[in-house]
């Protein structure tokens, strides 16, 4: 239950896709595409950007709450049902924010309806091989590693997950079973998309947290390249969850950027 | 009763202080500890203990392979099958097995398979396993889609045995314009493929749908015992009844000439740590998507430090108390041996020798006395407890070649 005031929890179903939805506020349409690791139910960041704009939160199919469609194989696949969801709930000229590995979705998103989007938000994306050094394997370290190298400054991890629980952990591992069923090889990329970036008309936010210790900088620099209207932004004191460890910094770039007409 | 002799063909010389130090002996252990001098003298030796168990009266020799790890030299199991093809004469070679999911192309597994069968002139026992995860990191192929791809893989390696090509495969995991190999095995229908398993119950209930024999690899006779029920539960379900012909066991049992030296060769089981899998890292030996749902708590919670391995980690102590390891004399060994037969009924049965750091000589020894005194008595004892193996009862070689089914089965393949 996303706890922060007037959040609604929804179940969509799109075909043979259940999707859970969290949304909030009213005004322009963000959308916000969460990590690998799923997502909590409530985060700072999200009820600041809900204070100003209508914000949707789908759980993507196969994480969280949302069930896994056992015939979806691809982060394509994903992205094309969220094309279907925005349609459906006629959410015309939305923005999207990507985190981590939502980032390539949004990325995806983008490129495949290149007219459709008012502003496109990467933060710390996924999707295009690091010019230099590699996205960090989640295959060879636990659970709790992998979560825990998403942060710069480990109170924050605290912060967020407390004590976690075997709860968290089996969340994680269908999360992590669900990434390896549509990103294992290549393994959370896409080696066409940096060719079909070039279409995209919205104007792009590229953030990078200063220690990203899951998907180097170097994809930051390529997305910002090769987007036509990018600029890249680097958060300090930030790792790969930058909505995390930087909720307040992240709200307002963002804010500001998506308010622009 | 068949009694087959296996080793995982250990590469004992490895430095086994670092290996503890670092904390895990595979996947991420570097090969810069793999020294290749010693591993040709191992190889080598290897290959004479299996020619010399022939000559000592061994009827099968079982095999097996694994990646990236030192508790398991033999990174192809074809390759063994296919020398000890050639320069043996009567022993089945059973391998347990070719792991499918790791298969980018099954044809050609197929067509390997079908060459050893000729080869061996008809002793080939193809039996296929899903890997351990570990390998399907090693291997970079997808864990969560394991066993799918190893239904599939067997299904169109038994479809290029069996039906004249050339066809198309068009399946989930495997897309083949044309399924047509030139070679095609020698046994008919095919040759008999067992499958052998340590704890997903998905692999037992496949396995008896499929009516293939199920291989409990060192397993307590308790769980072992379990594992029946579930075979001839499924089995009844499926149509037929199942009996010792459906079953195998493996067992770690060393034999020498005086108890003190077996039990002192016998702790070598444990050279790997005491862990079936090598000292394996509870990340990689259980990748997401892999371990079946049913046990997705406990191998979270293993993952991360919080519970010990849900396939156990027992002491020798407790693996000698619980039937998981034998050793001693023939004389000794023998009633231990019976007693296993007589609680757990199997028709197919593999000894596992020799490991870890046991001398060529206590090696030569204990396949001398597994095949003149120790098999040949087992033998005797199945005979006497009405264990009749696959060979001599000729069961079917697959459900769909049943002829005593009691209901339609489900389609099984």
């Amino acid at each position: 239950m996303a706890r922060g005031t007037g959040w609604s929890e929804t179940l969509v179903e799109l075909g043979e896709v259940k999707l859970h939805l969290a949304r909030a506020g009213s005004g322009r349409p963000v959308v916000i595409l969460h990590h690998d690791t799923g997502t909590p139910e409530q985060l700072d960041f999200y009820d600041t950007l809900a204070r100003r704009f209508e914000v949707i939160v789908p759980h993507h199919p196969g994480y969280g709450r949302s069930e896994r469609p056992q015939w979806l194989r691809s982060v394509r696949d994903i992205a094309v049902t969220y094309q279907w969801l925005l349609a459906d709930l006629g959410a015309d000229s939305a923005s999207l924010i990507g985190l981590g590995f939502g980032g390539w979705i949004a990325a995806e998103m983008a490129t495949m309806a290149p007219r459709e989007f008012h502003r496109l938000v990467l933060v710390g994306a996924m999707g295009i091989k690091p010019p230099q050094g590699d996205i960090l394997d989640q295959a060879i370290v636990s659970y709790l590693d992998y979560a825990r190298a998403g942060f710069h400054d480990q109170q924050a991890f605290a912060r967020i997950y407390g004590d976690v629980t075997t709860d968290q952990l089996v969340e994680w591992d269908l999360c992590r079973e669900m990434s390896f069923r549509i990103a294992w090889k290549p393994y959370m990329y896409n080696p066409t998309l940096p060719h079909l970036l070039g279409g995209v008309r919205a104007p792009a936010l590229v953030v990078w947290g200063d220690d990203d210790k899951i998907v180097p900088k170097s994809a930051g620099e390529r997305y910002a390249a090769l987007l036509p209207k990018a600029r890249l932004v680097t958060v300090r004191a930030a790792g790969h969850c930058v909505e995390m460890e930087q909720p307040d910094e992240l709200a307002t770039l963002v804010s500001g950027f998506i308010g622009e007409n | 009763m068949f009694v087959m002799y296996f080793t995982e063909q250990p590469m004992s010389t490895y430095p086994a202080d670092i290996g503890l130090e670092v904390g895990h002996t595979a996947l991420m252990f570097s090969n810069k500890h793999f020294d290749p001098v010693a591993g040709s003298r191992l190889y080598n030796e290897y290959l004479e203990h299996y020619i010399y168990a022939e000559e000592q009266g061994v009827e099968g020799f079982m095999l097996n392979e694994h990646h990236n790890a030192p508790f398991c030299m033999q990174a192809k199991c074809n390759i063994f099958a296919s020398i000890l093809a050639a320069v043996t004469k009567k022993a089945k070679i059973v391998l347990l097995g070719n792991p499918l999911p790791l298969a980018e192309n099954p044809v050609r597994l197929a067509e390997e398979l079908s060459m050893i069968d000729m080869i061996s002139k008809g002793r080939l026992v193809p039996g296929i396993v899903r890997g351990g995860g570990q390998e399907s990191l090693a291997a970079g192929v997808n864990p969560a889609y394991n066993r799918e791809r190893f239904q599939e893989a067997h299904d169109l390696i038994v479809a290029a045995w069996t039906r004249q090509g050339p066809f198309r495969w068009e399946g989930t995991h495997y897309q083949h314009r044309v399924v047509n190999p030139w070679a095609v095995p020698l046994q008919k229908p095919y040759p008999r493929i067992w499958v052998p398993g340590v704890l997903s119950q998905e692999t037992i209930i496949w396995a008896a749908q499929q009516r293939y024999p199920y291989i409990a690899l060192n397993t307590s006779i308790e769980a072992t015992k379990k594992i029946w029920e579930l075979y001839d539960k499924v089995a009844l379900e499926t149509g037929y009844e199942a009996g010792p012909e459906n079953r195998g066991y493996l067992q770690q049992v060393h034999v020498s000439d005086s108890e003190e030296k077996a039990e002192k060769n016998a702790r070598q089981f444990l050279w790997m740590q005491g862990e079936f899998t090598g000292l394996a890292h509870p990340v990689w030996s259980n990748p997401s998507g892999y371990f079946s749902p049913t046990l997705r708590r406990n191998f979270v919670e293993f993952a991360v430090g919080r519970a010990e391995n849900p396939r156990g980690r027992p002491t020798f102590e407790q693996q000698v108390a619980d039937g998981r390891v034998f050793f001693g004399t023939p004389k000794t060994v023998i009633p231990k041996l019976r007693r296993v037969l007589e609680e757990t009924r199997p028709s197919i049965y593999g000894i596992w020798g020799n490991d870890g750091t046991v001398s060529n000589e206590d090696a030569r020894t204990c396949i001398r006395l597994l095949g003149q005194e120790v098999m040949p008595a087992m033998r005797e004892i199945g005979k006497e407890l009405g264990l009749k193996d696959p060979f001599e009862l000729n069961s079917p070689v697959h459900l769909r070649y049943s002829n005593d089914l009691k209901q339609m089965p489900q389609a099984a393949e």
